[in-house]
């Protein structure tokens, strides 16, 4: 990256707090936006990244404090004011309407007016013009529900670009791309900063974001913690100040390798038109083991996953749990029998937002304290208080609301559910996503704890450095299949390589 | 070791007066609606007045049971009214007699009998909006506007549109007794009543204490994440659809009882007010919120209310001006609880 530490300050935040009740998201924080660069801002979830970043561009005011922009004090009554003056921001949650196309999403609330009302035509050229640019074969009129995550997310960049922006915040835009999306991303960045646009940049992808920025920020417990140009930083920098503590997700636990507690022979899975998306795999995991399987985004993970959990079905092949075929149960039947899931999306697949924290977690086993006709509340409560001491979640107390907790504890929760129903083999599809390192750390050192005593555990990961620290052995997936297999000792090129991933030099 | 801190701007929350009346609403209101219409007129602060309109919102409040436990699952039953009006009729026309060509007599089937026979069918009328909604995954207020039409369809046929009038059965023919669910009472409470509080009871303690319970609430709030439990939802959404249609063949049976006369008309627009009475409960019509103590409170406002309104000789049509502002009301402040509550901050 060239050297760019000076540049005059377009944006700035002076001693903004923001507080909700009794809690203090931001604790008088100072913030520069400097012109044609990249500002990265780190923390870990709960920081108050996400409501700083709410603050400049106009969707929270702050409590007290101020944002100056161009040298002038400014109070932005809400988002459009904020867009108005030139800025935008591209949220962690995409907003996108599913059911219309991107043409339309893109140009959402401000159409291009014709003679004879919107003027389709010159909205299409445009989309096609921004799709060229971020290298995306999009057409502008597919419905966006018929995108995969990751396309969808390059529309909400685009509908974000198409808007001139003089200041761009993007939040974690790069949660759901594949390496090569990501590529062209930060190549779209260099293009605007070049053209003078400023960037903030929030990213749980600390490597990924070094690559890009020209500055940085740590946010911890609301405060700012350390602030340096590029020049003068590196990654344990960045952790040592995001979480104050050595950063390591652990090395493969010393266990002892049992029988085979799964096994999956020639599993096919069909998509809704017949293509493949698992393909004849087979794959075999021991008591103590822990699998990781690497890969691309739409490699199968997920399905293969979801097909052993007993969610999708299988055209062909056969799962063996324990020397028994349990293709015919039902996911209930499969929990009872010591086999379970955390999903990949917590929020869709994995909480109940209407019940309370112990009641998630007690969710799955609520045979193992229902006595008779009745479920007895002081086993449950036994069973709860357990579950957050094994887990470490943070909260409150069982009765909390599940919202109440940041994207770690959720985390922590969905996990602890699976493991009040005593498994013998956890899957884990994406566990450590949106998750900051803290609680990342603390995951893969329950999953080999777990191995220590027996568990099988299985789980899947799209960044390589999760596949090279607890994980025994390391699966890459490509279009389906099994492309490679490896043992601990793999260098992160190897496992890239396999996947299918263009290895940048 | 890690450095995060849970946002719960929700947590520690005071108990202020708002938010105890916020919460407590039902409650509140249906206190207000006793002490105004007390005030206004001597007859409706009386034993036998309370004991009148209780037994006239027992069958609101034994549909609304229904439909809280639909609701909580993320549906809606609009089909409650003419199953209600179907179970009726069939218990009238079992009274009357089941004529067997082939054999060439006329069963009288007791009383228990007839009973047994109607729930089995309310039950069934049930199970069919269960597996449209859960096996053809047809939206609810779809699957259930059909039945609504269905049901109401079949109970004119059987009548011809014409009511049946004498249910009190002959002692030649031994089939007495069925006056006896709306016009006895048991230490001075009619049995509508009665069969309310048990009903309620049941259901509360369903809801709150057993693993069908907590499974309804889970799957209400996220299906998918339910499923992945291990939670059976497709039988959980079978099952309070067959109960639904099984409660209103029981508030069928009762308001058939107390007009000793059964017709196919019966009923018209009831599955409104009764999800008017779960929506008042406090209940979110997105599902896994709402308890049978609030949709309880809900019935008993709406009952309350009316009978206020009748006692005190305003017109009916004001009647349905002042229920609908009620439930405007109550949609507001369940907007108010559930918008502001906790998010993630």
């Amino acid at each position: 990256m060239s050297e760019r530490t000076t540049g005059e300050v377009v944006l700035a935040a002076r001693n903004v707090a923001k507080s909700y009740g009794q809690v203090h998201a931001l604790k008088g924080v100072n913030f520069d936006i400097h012109r044609g660069q990249v500002t990265t801002l780190f923390g870990e979830n709960g920081a108050g990244k996400s409501t700083l970043m709410k603050i400049l561009s106009g969707v929270i005011q702050p409590t007290t404090g101020q944002i100056v922009l161009d040298g002038q004090p400014v109070a932005f009554a809400n988002a459009n004011d904020a867009r108005d003056r030139g800025i935008s921001i591209i949220h962690q949650e995409l907003s996108l309407a599913p059911n219309m196309s991107v043409r339309d999403n893109i140009f959402m609330g401000r159409e291009i007016k014709g003679a004879t009302g919107v003027d389709y035509a010159e909205e299409e050229r445009q989309v096609r013009v921004l799709m060229e640019e971020l290298e995306e074969e999009i057409d502008p009129l597919t419905p966006v529900e018929d995108l995969r995550l990751g396309q969808q997310q390059i529309v909400e960049i685009a509908r974000a670009l198409s808007v001139d922006s003089r200041i761009l915040i993007m939040d974690e835009p790069t949660s759901a791309l594949s390496a090569s999306e990501v590529e062209v991303l930060f190549k779209v960045i260099r293009d605007l900063t070049a053209r003078g646009v400023s960037i903030v940049y929030i990213s749980h992808h600390l490597e990924e974001a070094l690559t890009i920025t020209d500055h940085a920020v740590v946010l911890r417990d609301g405060n700012m913690t350390a602030y340096a140009p590029r020049s003068e930083i590196d990654l344990d920098w960045i952790v040592r100040n995001m979480v104050g503590d050595n950063y390591d997700l652990g090395s493969p636990p010393e266990t002892t390798v049992g029988n085979v507690a799964l096994s999956i022979r020639n599993l096919s899975v069909p998509d809704m038109t017949g293509k493949d998306l698992v393909d004849g795999l087979n794959l075999d995991l021991r008591a103590g083991e822990i699998v990781c399987i690497y890969g691309l985004m739409g490699a199968g993970r997920t399905e293969l996953l979801e097909t052993v959990a007993g969610r999708l079905s299988a055209s062909a092949g056969e799962i063996v749990l324990e020397g028994r075929e349990i293709s015919h149960l039902t996911i209930g039947d499969r929990i009872a029998r010591g086999l379970a899931l955390v999903p990949e999306d917590r929020q869709r697949d994995g909480l109940v937002q209407t019940m309370s924290v112990g009641q998630n977690l007690s969710l799955a086993s609520i045979g193992r304290f229902t006595r008779g006709l009745f479920t007895s509340r002081r086993d449950e409560r036994q069973l709860i208080d357990d579950s957050i001491r094994q887990v470490t979640v943070k909260t409150a107390g069982g009765h909390a609301p599940i919202g109440s907790l940041s994207g770690g504890n959720q985390q922590k929760v969905v996990i602890g559910k699976i493991l009040a129903t005593q498994p013998r083999v956890i899957m884990l599809d994406e566990p450590s996503r949106g998750i900051d390192i803290g609680a990342k750390a603390e995951v893969f050192r329950l999953l080999a704890e777990g191995a220590r005593q027996g568990l099988a555990v299985i789980y899947s990961t799209s960044e390589v450095s999760e596949c090279l620290s607890i994980a025994h052995r390391i699966i890459v997936m490509h279009k389906g299949r099994i492309s490679a297999e490896f043992d601990s000792s793999v260098s992160k090129e190897k496992i890239m390589a396999a996947s299918g991933e263009s290895v940048a030099a | 070791m890690s450095a995060t801190t849970a946002t719960a701007p929700a947590k520690g929350r005071q108990m202020s007066i708002g938010r105890l009346l916020l919460e407590g609403r039902a409650f509140f209101a249906l206190i207000a609606i006793i002490a105004v219409f007390s005030f206004l007129s001597p007859n409706y602060f009386t034993v036998g007045n309370f004991l009148i309109m209780s037994s006239q919102v027992a069958i609101f409040g034994i549909l609304s049971v229904g439909m809280l436990l639909v609701i909580l699952n993320g549906g809606i039953d609009l089909s409650v009214g003419s199953i209600l009006a179907l179970a009726g009729v069939c218990a009238g026309a079992m009274m009357q007699g089941v004529e067997i060509e082939a054999l060439g007599v006329i069963l009288y089937p007791p009383v228990w009998a007839v009973v047994v026979l109607t729930l089995c069918v309310g039950a069934a009328v049930g199970a069919v909006n269960g597996i449209l909604v859960a096996f053809f995954k047809v939206p609810p207020f779809v699957a259930t506007l059909g039945v609504m039409y269905v049901a109401r369809g079949v109970a004119l046929l059987m009548t011809n549109g014409l009511t049946y009038n004498n249910l009190r059965g002959s002692e030649a023919l031994g089939n007495t007794g069925f006056s006896w669910l709306g016009f006895y009472r048991l230490g001075g409470v009619p049995i509508s009543v009665i069969v309310l509080a048990v009903i309620a009871i049941a259901a509360g303690l369903m809801l709150q204490r057993s693993a069908f319970g907590r499974w309804l609430y889970a799957s209400g709030g996220n299906e998918r994440a339910a499923e992945l439990s291990g939670v059976p939802v497709k039988r959980v959404k079978i099952t309070v659809y067959v109960v639904s249609g099984m409660l209103a063949a029981v508030a069928g049976l009762v308001l058939a009882s107390q007009l000793t006369s059964a017709g196919p008309t019966a009923g018209t627009t009831y599955e409104l007010t009764a999800i008017a009475a779960v929506v008042i409960g406090g209940a979110a019509l997105t599902g896994g919120r709402g308890n049978v103590r609030g949709t309880m409170l809900g019935a008993f406002v709406i009952g309350f209310l009316s009978a206020g309104l009748v006692i005190i000789g305003v017109s009916s049509y004001w009647q349905t001006v002042f229920t609908g502002a009620v439930i405007v009301l109550a949609v507001l402040m369940n907007s108010l609880q559930y918008g502001g509550g906790a998010r993630k901050g």
